[in-house]
């Protein structure tokens, strides 16, 4: 297990990188700081993934979390890397590069438990916990119309959620997992970022406990 | 920006050739491929700037503040200019063709596998294509192919781990971005 320690420290890595080169972008579109959009604000002041509700249990279900979330990224990152806004296009280009060994890995480890009878057992029960939340990648983002129209979100979430849907089901059903059910489905198309969970303000807690501890320190 | 044939540009190549990259000292910033482009400007007040873009290897690469400032402070010491800004790039994406041949060969001579050249003069790897990230890893000790992927991701965001089945070593390799 300490290779696997190493290659989730490694994954979070990337995305930590990834977060704050996208909270550096936002920060001067806003005349803000950084830090402070990531670390400063209080939990109901977020906007994040429905995922992040829930606690870790086991590892088939941070490998089935993971997995949803990997592959709905990678088809939201194809989208931005056409952005109209130059800069978006540019580092979320530079970000898929990157992205493509967390799918190769997590695509690894989905079809490793797949094979064993306990495991598989384990990812679908996470699969069925999960896929509501999963969805919600996909609900529509605020001012999407405007967005849409310039060219700055270049595809629309609906559109985005029917390619993610049509990639990852065949291969789910290959495996004898399930897909979302048709409740699943109805309830992703609300806006699932703004509802929260005490586990994820247990997780909050977490992330900003460095920041929280002496704030505007220079590290 | 000046005309191409400014002195000075030579000098700062010479300079960023010196800069060791902080996490595998055998090569320097320019054979790692980081530096995008220089030029010097003028700005506003009559003086002139040195501005140097700098392409993270990794997004996340927490090397690149270190690298930023090591640049910074040693285009400072020359004095080729009143100001000098270095700042992240990611107009051109770095990619690990990016990697000169001198630097290749100085990671294979301390231990590091170079990685294969597979992106060259195309905007990313194809999607779907993952295995061409990992295929074909020589191992650098004895040069047998022999090798397998022992996982994908390394001590560092840009080295992934291999083992050689010929000679018994684990190895490193520079990441194929």
């Amino acid at each position: 297990m300490l290779e696997e320690d190493v290659a989730t420290s490694s994954i979070s890595q990337d995305e930590i990188g990834h977060a704050r080169a996208l909270y550096e972008m936002l920060a001067e579109l806003t005349g803000q700081d950084a830090d402070e959009i990531a670390f400063g604000r209080a939990p109901d002041a977020y906007r994040h993934a429905a995922l992040m509700n829930h606690a870790r249990t086991d590892w088939a279900f941070t490998v089935a979390r993971r997995y949803l979330y990997e592959t709905a990224d990678a088809v939201r990152l194809e989208a931005l890397a056409r952005s109209s806004y130059e800069p978006l296009a540019q580092l979320t280009a530079k970000m898929r590069r990157e992205e493509r060994y967390h799918l190769m890995h997590l695509d690894a480890w989905l079809r490793r438990l797949a094979a064993n009878a306990d495991a598989s057992s384990r990812l679908t029960s996470a699969l069925r916990a999960l896929w509501t939340d999963a969805l919600a990648i996909f609900s529509p983002v605020p001012g999407e119309e405007v967005l849409a129209r310039g060219g700055e979100l270049p595809e629309r979430m609906d559109s985005l959620r029917a390619r993610w849907l049509d990639q990852v089901s065949p291969v789910l059903a290959d495996l004898g997992l399930p897909g979302p059910t048709p409740d699943d489905l109805a309830a992703g198309a609300e806006d699932g970022r703004t509802r929260r969970t005490d586990d994820f303000r247990w997780l909050h807690g977490e992330f900003t406990m460095v920041a929280a501890a002496e704030r505007g320190a220079t590290w | 920006m000046v005309a191409a044939a400014d002195p000075r540009e030579a000098v700062v190549w010479a300079a960023l050739d010196e800069i060791p990259d902080p996490e595998i000292p055998a090569i320097s910033v320019v054979e790692l491929g980081v530096i995008g482009a220089f030029g010097f400007e003028h700005v506003a007040g009559g003086s002139e700037r040195l501005t140097v873009d700098l392409l993270p290897t990794f997004v996340g690469c927490p090397a690149i503040d270190m690298m930023r400032e090591q640049i910074g402070d040693r285009l400072r010491e020359l004095d080729l200019a009143d100001e000098v800004e270095v700042r992240l790039s990611f107009a051109i994406p770095w990619t690990s063709d990016r990697i000169s041949p001198q630097g290749r060969e100085k990671l294979r001579a301390s231990g590091f596998a170079p990685p294969a050249l597979v992106a060259m003069g195309a905007p990313s790897v194809p999607d779907g294509d993952l295995l061409s990230m990992v295929s074909v890893v020589i191992c650098p000790y004895c040069g047998s192919r022999n090798t397998t992927l022992e996982n994908a991701f390394g001590p560092t965001l840009c080295r992934a781990i291999y083992h050689c089945a010929n000679c018994r070593q684990p190895f490193e390799q520079f990441k194929v971005v």
